[in-house]
């Protein structure tokens, strides 16, 4: 039964189907139980989180990378399993603080005021759920003062600043000035994305990382994290 | 079932119908005045014998003929001619059915080249920095030969794109004479595609053995009647208005046999035709008229094809400019006047004046590509890999040809909004505004495996690098790699047994031996 539970839960997340609603790939599962009423059904059949995680939700994703790497899954397949992925940890999260099992982290992101696009930061907050990380999306247009006091409570590791336009880029150098003044710049890691910035960009204003996409996102913060940010 | 083609659904139309009914009353005046000097006796006896007024011009050496050809006599040619035509094929799924009043597209190659260009690839080494090394394409022209003919076919047969074949390079091998060059360009057609082939002929005294032979691959008189797996382009009409006295012959003897036949003309407009569009429009209706009138003088219901090949002269050198603009307008000009006779169109376009694969032949061709196909020619004659307006053929260019009729076909399919449509759209905009990321990548899935999506161009470089060339003569050589289906062993042993002049090399089944 729990192997069982645990396989459909790989299956449905290597699927991308989130919720019994969603269509996935293969017809055969239209109207089964999606990854977030499996991963309800793992935690009432007492599977152990761990096993959760590693074998549902880690080994399907490891499967999706795998067919995105050979062309097989494109970006929509991806964040479809990345979303599923993300709504099946919100269900783990109280337990996850309980039992004092860590994420791989906590990373704060938003567009910076006067920017209202968020698709690319959209993406990077799917895809960073998926691959574990605890993401707080605060939106668009997001004041600098209510980016520094997010940071300074809730003492993220991570912090990534979206701009499209040439214009709210210079905004992010506002943020990271405004860090400073506050103490809190060494506390977090500033990562900075979109289209108008560059990796010079981000040297320039003291940013630690400008990142090309969400893909991209995940491999700048997994190496921070061999190189012991925590 | 036949090739599909692509149905162009609204055709694009440059001349309204009150020009097309003038130019069609220019036309049968210049059949009544000054009509066609013929140079063929036959042909001059059959439209006299038929009510035109034909008068003796020369006796001498090279005696001729002014045929003057009333108006009756062509719209009664014009009614009898055929408004369906079959182009069969050794595959029963590659026949292709042509009907004059219906818009449907097929992409056939052709013509013949008398250059092949190979391709090799050369490393350099960047001067400032010797550890940069780029790899640049170089093109190596040479005399085509029959082995060429046979690659050509090969890759053909694996193009998507490509409904029919239509020789693409002129057989220039030792061995090679007037009295074997037919036989040996169709076999080593039809043996390497199993799509329509047509071509010219190059000896009248080989059209039987061509014939049987294509018979002896159907099965026999009726089958290639059934299924003409061959048919025949002949330049009957010379510009201005002249019928050439050999390949008016052909023509005779082709729609004798009742073998589907393409009469084209090709007036270049400033030499063999007035500059004019009007004055380039009403001659060429009236040359391929005056063709498709004697076709069906020979032979009621010869399946006729409307050959339109007209071409703008270069302003430079009075050369062909078949990458100039004005060569696509007249061609689809002349799309219109075969729909309004109801005659399957034979449309040329992709033929380019740049010399080698690169950005100019990219543009000249897909421009009039497109803007031709937009038209609505039965058979378009869009010279997959045709370089140097006639001159050159590329392999490598084919298989870019390929990529860039998937893009018009794929631009060509119907528009999917309906009830049904609106209805899933309208529920989907109403689901994804009430979410908090507002995203609707995740119904991109769906649509993304039903094809509904354009594939991306199969040759994109990565980053800043363009490797279109590197990775099209991939392509090029893993479609080489893939075997084709040749005519079957027994019948290529009858044929190499019926048929003269055939060269043992072509047999691959001796040849595996």
């Amino acid at each position: 039964m729990s192997e069982d539970i645990i396989a459909a839960l790989k299956e449905n997340v290597i699927q991308g189907r989130k919720t019994i609603a969603d269509e996935g790939i293969d017809e055969a599962l239209s109207g089964k139980p999606g990854v977030v009423e499996l991963t309800q059904s793992a935690l009432d059949n007492n599977i152990p989180l761990e096993t959760i995680i590693a074998q549902g939700l880690t080994a399907g994703m490891q499967v999706v990378g795998e067919k995105f790497a050979t062309k097989e899954y494109f970006i929509p397949d991806m964040l479809a399993s990345a979303e599923a992925v993300g709504a099946a940890m919100e269900i783990l999260k109280p337990l996850l603080e309980a039992s004092n099992i860590e994420t791989k982290g906590k990373f704060v992101i938003a567009t910076v005021k006067g920017d209202i696009h968020d698709i690319g930061k959209n993406i990077v907050a799917i895809l960073l759920k998926g691959a574990g990380y605890e993401v707080d999306d605060l939106g668009v247009d997001v004041p600098t003062e209510k980016i520094v006091e997010v940071v300074r409570e809730s003492k993220p590791q991570f912090l990534g600043l979206s701009a499209l336009l040439t214009t709210t880029m210079l905004v992010m150098k506002e943020v990271v000035e405004a860090l400073k003044k506050s103490g809190i710049r060494d506390k977090v890691k500033v990562l900075i994305g979109g289209a108008a910035v560059s990796d010079e960009y981000a040297r320039e204003i003291g940013a630690d990382a400008y990142c090309t996409d969400g893909f991209h996102a995940i491999n700048v913060l997994d190496a921070f994290q061999k190189s012991g940010v925590q | 079932m036949p090739r599909e083609g692509i149905l162009v659904r609204t055709p694009y139309e440059r001349i309204t119908d009150e020009q097309v009914q003038q130019i069609h009353h220019a036309s049968m005046e210049i059949l009544k005045d000054p009509g066609l000097i013929s140079f063929n006796k036959e042909a001059a006896e059959i439209f006299h014998s038929n009510g035109a007024d034909v008068t003796t011009v020369s006796s001498g050496n090279n005696p001729c003929w002014l045929v003057r050809i009333p108006e009756e006599l062509v719209l009664s040619a014009v009614d009898s001619a055929n408004k369906t035509v079959k182009l069969g094929a050794r595959n029963l799924e590659n026949i292709l059915i042509m009907k004059g009043d219906e818009p449907r597209v097929f992409f056939i190659t052709g013509s013949e080249t008398n250059t092949w260009l190979d391709v090799d690839f050369q490393t350099y080494v960047r001067k400032s920095e010797p550890a940069t090394e780029i790899r640049v394409p170089e093109f190596h022209p040479r005399r085509g030969t029959v082995a060429d003919l046979c690659k050509s076919a090969h890759v053909c047969e694996h193009l998507q794109t490509v409904d029919g074949y239509i020789r693409t390079v002129n057989i220039q091998d030792k061995d090679i004479t007037e009295d074997n060059k037919d036989v040996n360009k169709f076999f080593a057609s039809l043996n390497n595609t199993t799509k329509h082939v047509m071509s010219g002929l190059t000896s009248l005294k080989q059209l039987d053995n061509v014939v049987r032979m294509a018979e002896l691959i159907v099965g026999g008189k009726e089958q290639l009647k059934e299924n003409p797996i061959i048919s025949f382009i002949t330049c009957l009409v010379k510009s201005p208005l002249q019928f050439v006295e050999d390949t008016t012959d052909t023509f005779i003897e082709v729609c004798r046999r009742g073998l589907p036949v393409v009469v084209s003309s090709s007036p270049q407009a400033g030499t063999s035709a007035p500059i004019k569009e009007a004055g380039i429009m009403a001659q060429i209706n009236a040359e391929v008229l005056a063709g498709i009138t004697l076709s069906q003088l020979v032979n009621k219901g010869t399946p006729v094809l409307y050959g339109s090949v007209p071409v703008r002269a270069r302003m430079d050198t009075l050369g062909d400019s078949y990458g100039s603009v004005e060569t696509s307008q007249y061609n689809i000009d002349c799309v219109q006047m075969a729909r309004f006779y109801k005659i399957p169109n034979y449309s040329t376009s992709g033929v380019c004046d740049a010399k080698v694969p690169g950005q100019q032949s990219s543009i000249e061709r897909l421009f009039s590509d497109l803007v031709v196909t937009l038209s609505g020619p039965q058979f378009l004659h869009c010279a997959y890999g045709l370089l140097d307006c006639n001159a050159i053929f590329c392999l490598l260019q084919a298989v870019l040809d390929d990529a860039h009729f998937q893009m018009i076909k794929f631009f060509l399919k119907p528009a999917l909004i309906g009830e049904k449509e609106i209805a899933e759209t309208l529920k989907q905009i109403r689901e994804v505004v009430a979410t908090p990321q507002k995203m609707y990548i995740r119904h991109i899935r769906s649509v993304m495996r039903s094809g509904e999506i354009s594939s991306p161009y199969p040759f994109e470089g990565d980053l800043a690098n363009d490797n279109v060339f590197a990775l099209a003569y991939e392509r090029m050589n893993e479609l080489l790699a893939k075997p084709v289906e040749h005519i079957d062993s027994v019948t290529t042993s009858k044929i190499f047994q019926e048929i003269p002049g055939l060269l043992p090399r072509l047999n691959v089944y001796e040849e595996r031996r």
